[in-house]
C-alpha cells in the first residue's frame, strides 16, 4: 500500500509540476521561444503575493485575483519591448536575454527580501486531508492543486485547437509566413502567447508557494523540473507536459519512497532515460512542428 | 479606377537588381498577367505588393494610398492577398483550420466557409484532414480558398499551375475565373501561358526585370509574345491600352 500512496502523492506533486511548466511549454510551441527566467516569474508572483498579505491581510488565497492578471500585463508588455527585439537576433538572443532577466530577478529579490526562506500560509489548507483508507491520505491543497493543473492545460488546449486566437497561435508556429500573409498580426499573436503563459506560471508559483517554500534564487532549480516536464511529455504539446509532469512527480515520490535522499535524483534518472530513448519525448508535437 | 500602381520600382535582392523602375497600374475588376521567363522578377513584383519585400526606390499605391512601407498583415486588412508560390499550407491544421486562420483579417464580403466550398467542392470532403496531407491540387484549392476567405479586392497568385496535372490546372483556372467574375481583381503570376492568356484581360513580359511587352492577350501575336518572353529581339511594345 506504501507504493500505491507513492504513486498517488506523486500525481499529485506532477500536477503541480505541470501546471508550473504548461507556460515554457506554449512558449516554445508558439513561438521557438525558451524562457530561461521562466522560473524566476513564478518566485516574482509568489513575493508579490507576500507583499500584497503582509499589506493587506488575509489568507493568500484572494492575492490570485491581483497576482494573475498582473502577470499576463507583465507578459504582454514583457513580449512586445523586451522579446520581440531578441527574437530578431540570433537563436541565441532570446536565451541570453532571458538568462540576463532570470539574473536580475534573482538579484532585485535579493536585495529586496534577503536570502531567507518564504512561505504563503494558507491555514489549516495546509495541513488537512481526507482519508481515503489507513495508510493514504489525500492533502486538501494537493487534490485543488491537482484538479485546477487538469482543468488549467485542459483549458488551454481546448483554447489553442477550437478558438481562433488559438488557431492562429498554431497557424504562426506551423508557417510564419502564411500567418502574416493571411492577415495575422505576428506581434500580437507573439504578445498574447506570453501573457497566457505568464499567467500560468504565476498560478503554479502561488500554488508552489503554499505548497512549499521559496527564496530569490529557487526560481533557478524549479525551471530544471518545469523543463523536465516539458522535454519528457514532448516539446510544445499540453497533454504531453500534464503527462510529463506525472511522470516526473510519480518518479521523485517512489525515489523518495525508496530512498527518503533521493528523490530528486529518480526524477532527474527518468528524465534522462526518456532523454537517451525517446528523445522526441512520449507524444510528439501536435502542433508547431513545421 | 486604378487599384494597384506601382511607380518607379526598383528592388534588390542583395546586390541582385531584381526590378528596374518598374511601372504598371492595375484597374479595379480587370485580370493582369504577368509572365516571364525565371529570374525576370515576376515573384518578385508580387513579392513588393504583398508587402514581403520592400522596394530599394520608387512607391506602391493601393487606392491611392501610399502603401510601400506597410507590414504585409496590414496589407491583407487592405484588402491585398497572395496565394504564394508552393502553397505554404499550415501543415498541421486541417483543410478547414487553414480557411479559418484566413478570416484573420476580419473583413467584410461574399466569401465564408460555404462559399468558398461551392467554388471547391472536393477541398468541402477534405475538411478534416491535415492540409500536409492533401495532394498538390487540393492544396492549391485550400491556398486560394484561404486567400478568398479575407474577401481581397486585389488576388494575387504565384505560380498557380505549377507542379500540377494540367486537368487540375485548368479546373483551378475555371474557379478562377468565376471569382473574377465575382469583382475580384486578379494579378496573376505564370509560366503557364495557355492559361495566362486565356484568362488574362491585359498581359505583362518581363524581361530582367523590365517590362519588354505589355498589351492585350487578343491583339497580340504568338511571335511577339516569345520573342518578349525569351528577349529573342527588341520586341517592339504594343502601343495598346495596357500598362506600359
Amino acid at each position: 500500500m506504501i507504493w500505491v500512496n507513492a504513486v498517488i502523492q506523486g500525481l499529485l506533486l506532477g500536477g503541480l509540476y505541470a501546471m508550473f511548466s504548461c507556460g515554457l511549454s506554449l512558449m516554445f510551441g508558439v513561438m521557438r521561444f525558451v524562457n530561461l527566467a521562466h522560473g524566476d516569474f513564478a518566485v516574482l508572483s509568489a513575493y508579490f503575493a507576500y507583499v500584497l498579505v503582509e499589506h493587506a491581510g488575509g489568507t493568500p488565497l484572494w492575492t490570485f485575483a491581483a497576482v494573475v492578471p498582473a502577470a499576463a500585463i507583465v507578459g504582454f508588455l514583457l513580449q512586445r519591448l523586451l522579446l520581440d527585439r531578441a527574437l530578431i537576433g540570433s537563436a541565441l538572443s532570446p536565451l541570453l536575454v532571458t538568462f540576463g532577466l532570470s539574473i536580475l530577478i534573482e538579484n532585485v529579490l535579493q536585495q529586496s527580501f534577503g536570502a531567507n526562506n518564504e512561505s504563503l500560509f494558507v491555514g489549516s489548507l495546509s495541513y488537512e486531508s481526507w482519508k481515503v483508507n489507513n495508510s493514504i491520505y489525500l492533502g486538501r491543497l494537493q487534490v485543488i492543486v491537482f484538479v485546477i493543473a487538469v482543468v488549467l492545460i485542459a483549458g488551454l488546449q481546448l483554447f489553442l485547437s477550437r478558438s481562433q486566437p488559438g488557431r492562429l497561435m498554431r497557424a504562426t508556429a506551423d508557417n510564419r509566413r502564411s500567418a502574416a500573409l493571411s492577415g495575422v498580426n505576428e506581434r500580437r499573436v507573439r504578445a498574447t502567447a506570453t501573457a497566457i503563459a505568464l499567467a500560468t506560471v504565476a498560478i503554479g508559483g502561488l500554488f508552489l508557494a503554499m505548497r512549499t517554500s521559496f527564496t530569490p534564487t529557487s526560481g533557478s532549480n524549479d525551471l530544471i523540473f518545469a523543463f523536465e516536464s516539458v522535454i519528457i511529455g514532448g516539446l510544445g504539446n499540453l497533454w504531453g507536459t500534464l503527462l510529463g509532469g506525472l511522470i516526473l512527480g510519480v518518479a521523485q515520490t517512489i525515489g523518495s519512497q525508496i530512498n527518503p535522499a533521493d528523490g530528486i535524483l529518480a526524477g532527474h534518472l527518468v528524465f534522462l532515460a526518456i532523454l537517451a530513448y525517446r528523445p522526441q519525448g512520449i507524444i510528439a508535437a501536435r502542433y508547431a512542428d513545421s | 479606377m486604378t487599384l494597384l500602381r506601382l511607380e518607379g520600382v526598383t528592388a534588390h535582392y542583395g546586390h541582385l537588381q531584381a526590378l528596374d523602375e518598374l511601372t504598371l497600374s492595375v484597374e479595379e475588376g480587370e485580370i493582369l498577367a504577368v509572365i516571364g521567363a525565371n529570374g525576370a522578377g515576376k515573384s518578385t513584383l508580387l513579392s513588393l505588393v504583398s508587402g514581403e519585400l520592400r522596394p530599394s526606390q520608387g512607391a506602391v499605391y493601393f487606392n491611392d494610398a501610399d502603401i510601400t512601407s506597410l507590414e504585409p498583415y496590414r496589407r491583407v486588412r487592405l484588402g491585398i492577398s497572395l496565394v504564394p508560390e508552393g502553397r505554404q499550407m499550415f501543415s498541421t491544421l486541417t483543410t478547414q483550420e487553414n480557411l479559418l486562420v484566413g478570416k484573420a483579417s476580419h473583413r467584410r464580403g461574399p466569401w465564408n466557409l460555404d462559399t468558398v466550398y461551392d467554388v471547391f467542392p472536393f477541398i468541402k470532403k477534405r475538411r478534416n484532414v491535415r492540409a500536409g496531407l492533401l495532394s498538390g491540387g487540393e492544396q492549391q484549392a485550400v491556398a486560394i480558398a484561404r486567400s478568398l476567405m479575407s474577401n481581397p479586392s486585389l488576388l494575387l497568385l504565384d505560380e498557380v499551375s505549377l507542379g500540377l496535372a494540367p486537368v487540375i490546372v485548368r479546373d483551378l483556372y475555371a474557379a478562377l475565373r468565376d471569382v473574377a467574375a465575382g469583382g475580384t481583381t486578379l494579378l496573376v503570376v505564370e509560366q503557364d501561358l495557355t492559361e495566362a492568356l486565356g484568362i488574362a484581360d491585359h498581359v505583362l513580359c518581363l524581361l530582367e526585370g523590365r517590362v519588354a511587352l505589355a498589351g492585350s492577350p487578343k491583339n497580340l501575336t504568338q511571335s511577339q509574345v516569345l520573342n518578349a518572353y525569351f528577349g529573342l529581339h527588341e520586341a517592339a511594345p504594343d502601343t495598346g491600352t495596357g500598362p506600359s
